[in-house]
């Protein structure tokens, strides 16, 4: 069938079961954009800044486990998602953004709105493309797809230059992406799973450190069942959170620089440590030569270059997460073992971690005449049954969120990992709102992040998104000012917010509601009104002002160095 | 430790770039580097010289791997193997000189691609040992202009039979 590049376009997508794109206009996607209004299969979210529609289509894919698509314009539009890429490239977030480009015949012109954005992205994206060619098209939008999803996920983008997207063209065939140069390996070495699960049988301390990976792999049953059927406790990343759940007797929570006192002793005292879908990330292990020192360590990854990257690895398992625990399942449930046995003689080290756990637990001093940020997490928690997506943005409010809202599912913590990104929640909402458009979507925001992309409002208004801020408004920069507190004297450069909106009104100048709480007695009131409020609401939660983020491993020392509340 | 990777890749704009750019952005450094087109001629080998300990190199070569348009990764330096680098220098060559640097041409054998009355050009080819060598012993004549390229290599084939 004959048709333009624009079209070809357009059915890639739905090939790909493309149902919602977030993006912006501009002049080289013009034409892209007549063809959209053409159709009615594909829903085009209009964002109002480019980096929010790559933060959205990023939620978008972390929410379904598919692949989120992003389109902008060249030049200032395609610069503009520059860090909504590397944030996903950072968390492994399967997206991928096409990009306009002024027309092949003025590359490298100084065009107007040119920008060398393949040459810009190359670091920040799993793959990119240029598409020369209106025959390399349909074949490269399919690559992009495949490239994107499997693996380990991450970002592509794919740069259109106008012409092409205007050449007529012969939609080829589908057939399976065939890439001769990449082939990623999902399962496992049999021998390298005998050995682990050899190890883990010999163990007395096991835990399980568990990341991103297995939220990504959807591993969460396979590693749910491997940690019961041993009774091994688990450890979460930031991104691993909801992988097992949080509310489970073995689950440590978090662990790290704000991590559990007992998450981070136990890794600290385990002999052995099996590493699933996580990467030995700085925040994690803190100074390395102390961590887990007397630990055998099983690192089981889907990507070779993150095993010995860090830290050097006794048996790695290059696999999916879930094939992998799929297999250790299998090898536990047929071997020769007496398991029963075994859980009995791993009883004295949950002794040991439930004596950790009461010694200390996760807490905070709670006040009666000021709001205390982890009381409103806690209320958030309960109030919704832990069953609402929680997106958040970066700072002290992303940790008290990992700390106290215990996420017992998969895909229901969205939060910016690995590059930290400030502005992400609130578009990220918009994200998992659209993906889930029947779910209580909340974005647990700080008064400095929600302000980096607060012009998002006019699209969730636009979309009618149900979305619920839950804004702790403390008047600063928080994690940086508790970094100047404790390590800098209290020389608070910088931190405090001397002007900030009223956010009440702010979120009513845009037809949302706003409702504010000062005092304890009025958090709950608050949420529930919110929660009962089909439209977007912002809940401005005027916080204590100096509150931490307890425990805390300062940056560069050991784990069990932690302050403590 | 000095090691010796072979590269093969997509013969594609910008692919160069995805290999420099991972060197410079995991801070890892190239001593130097060479790459032409194969005998297929979509697919190109680049041979790179680099330095660090097991642990940098583990980590260079599956880096290597994981770009998407790299087919085949080689750390040729753990294998029997055959280097090469290849210089043009030209050397001030005047009358008092001029035997000379055919002699030290001669024993490098080295050949001789330009000449002028003031000076000699010559192609030298072989180890970068040999090469640094060559240009210690030309240099106290004068060089006036010297052009490298990086190394290039091969692993022996196998002698079994």
């Amino acid at each position: 069938m004959k048709m333009t590049g624009t079209q070809a376009f357009m059915k890639c997508l739905e090939e790909e079961n493309v149902q919602t794109i977030f993006g912006f206009p501009g002049g080289s996607v013009i034409d892209l954009y007549d063809t959209i209004l053409q159709q009615d299969k594909i829903h085009h979210v209009l964002v109002r800044h480019e980096q929010a529609a790559v933060h959205a289509a990023d939620a978008f894919a972390r929410v379904t486990g598919g692949v989120g698509v992003a389109l902008v314009t060249s030049g200032p539009g395609a610069t503009n998602t520059v860090t909504g890429i590397a944030t996903a490239y950072l968390d492994s977030i399967p997206i991928v953004v096409f990009t306009g480009q002024v027309p092949t015949a003025l590359i490298g012109n100084d065009a107007f709105q040119e920008v060398d954005i393949v040459g810009i992205t190359r670091p920040c994206t799993k793959h990119n493309y240029l598409v020369k060619d209106v025959k390399d098209l349909v074949p490269t939008i399919r690559e992009a797809f495949h490239v994107a999803r499997s693996g380990r996920p991450g970002p592509v983008l794919v740069d259109l230059p106008k012409d092409v997207m205007n050449s007529m063209i012969n939609f080829p065939d589908k057939k399976p992406v065939e890439m001769r140069t990449y082939k990623p390996t999902y399962e496992p070495h049999p021998g390298q799973i005998e050995k682990a699960c050899k190890t883990i049988m010999k163990a007395k301390r096991p835990v399980l450190y568990i990341g991103g990976g297995v939220i990504l792999g959807n591993a969460h049953k396979e590693l749910t069942e491997f940690a019961r059927k041993l009774d091994i406790p688990v450890t979460m990343t930031l991104m691993g959170l909801g992988g097992y759940p949080g509310t489970d007797p073995l689950s440590l929570g978090m662990l790290g620089m704000h991590g559990t006192y007992f998450a981070n002793m136990a890794v600290a005292k385990s002999d052995v440590l099996i590493a699933v879908g996580a990467r030995f990330d700085d925040r994690v292990t803190g100074k390395i030569d102390e961590f887990a020192p007397g630990a055998k360590i099983i690192h089981i990854d889907i990507d070779p270059t993150s095993i010995s990257k860090n830290v050097d690895v006794d048996i790695p398992i290059v696999a999916g997460c879930k094939q992998a625990m799929a297999q250790m399942n299998k090898w536990v449930d047929a071997c020769d073992y007496d398991i029963d046995a075994k859980k009995a003689e791993f009883i004295p080290w949950l002794d040991q971690i439930k004596e950790w756990k009461n010694k200390h637990p996760l807490g905070y001093v709670d006040e009666t005449d000021i709001i205390k940020p982890q009381f409103v997490i806690q209320k958030l928690h309960e109030m919704t049954q832990g069953d609402a997506i929680i997106t958040t943005e970066v700072g002290q409010h992303q940790m008290w969120a990992a700390q106290f809202y215990h996420f017992n599912n998969p895909r229901t913590l969205i939060t910016s990992g690995g590059l930290g990104t400030m502005g992400y929640g609130f578009p990220a909402a918009i994200g998992a709102q659209m993906a889930a458009p029947g779910r209580t979507v909340i974005d647990v925001a700080g008064d400095g992040s929600m302000q980096m992309n607060i012009q998002e409002f006019a699209t969730v208004m636009q979309e009618k998104l149900p979305i619920k801020i839950a804004l702790l408004n403390n008047g600063y920069l928080g994690m940086v000012r508790q970094w100047q507190e404790l390590f800098y004297d209290k020389r608070y450069s910088a931190t405090p917010m001397e002007v900030v909106p009223d956010f009440v009104k702010l979120a009513e100048a845009y037809g949302a509601v706003g409702l504010r709480a000062t005092k304890p007695s009025e958090v709950e009131p608050v949420i529930k009104e919110a929660l009962a409020t089909d439209t977007c609401v912002l809940m401005d939660f005027v916080i204590a002002r100096e509150e931490g983020v307890f425990p805390m491993v300062p940056a560069g020392k050991a784990t069990t160095d932690m302050l403590l509340v | 430790m000095k090691h010796t990777i072979s590269v093969l890749l997509q013969n594609k704009p910008g692919v160069l770039s995805r290999v420099t750019g991972l060197f410079s952005g995991r801070g890892f450094n190239i001593e130097s580097l060479s790459v032409a087109q194969t005998i297929e001629k979509d697919i190109s080998c680049l041979t790179l010289v680099t330095r660090g300990d097991n642990a940098i190199i583990e980590q260079i070569t599956k880096q290597l791997h994981k770009l998407i348009d790299v087919i085949k990764v080689t750390d040729i330096s753990d294998t029997d193997y055959v280097e090469r680098e290849m210089a043009l220098i030209r050397i001030k060559a005047e009358a008092a000189t001029r035997a000379e640097v055919l002699r030290i041409a001669d024993i490098f054998r080295a050949r001789v691609v330009d000449v002028s009355q003031k000076s000699y050009s010559i192609e030298v080819t072989g180890s970068h040992g040999k090469i640094a060598a060559v240009t210690e012993l030309l240099k106290p004549i004068g060089i006036q202009e010297i052009v490298r390229t990086g190394s290039i290599a091969m692993t022996r084939a196998s002698k079994k039979y």
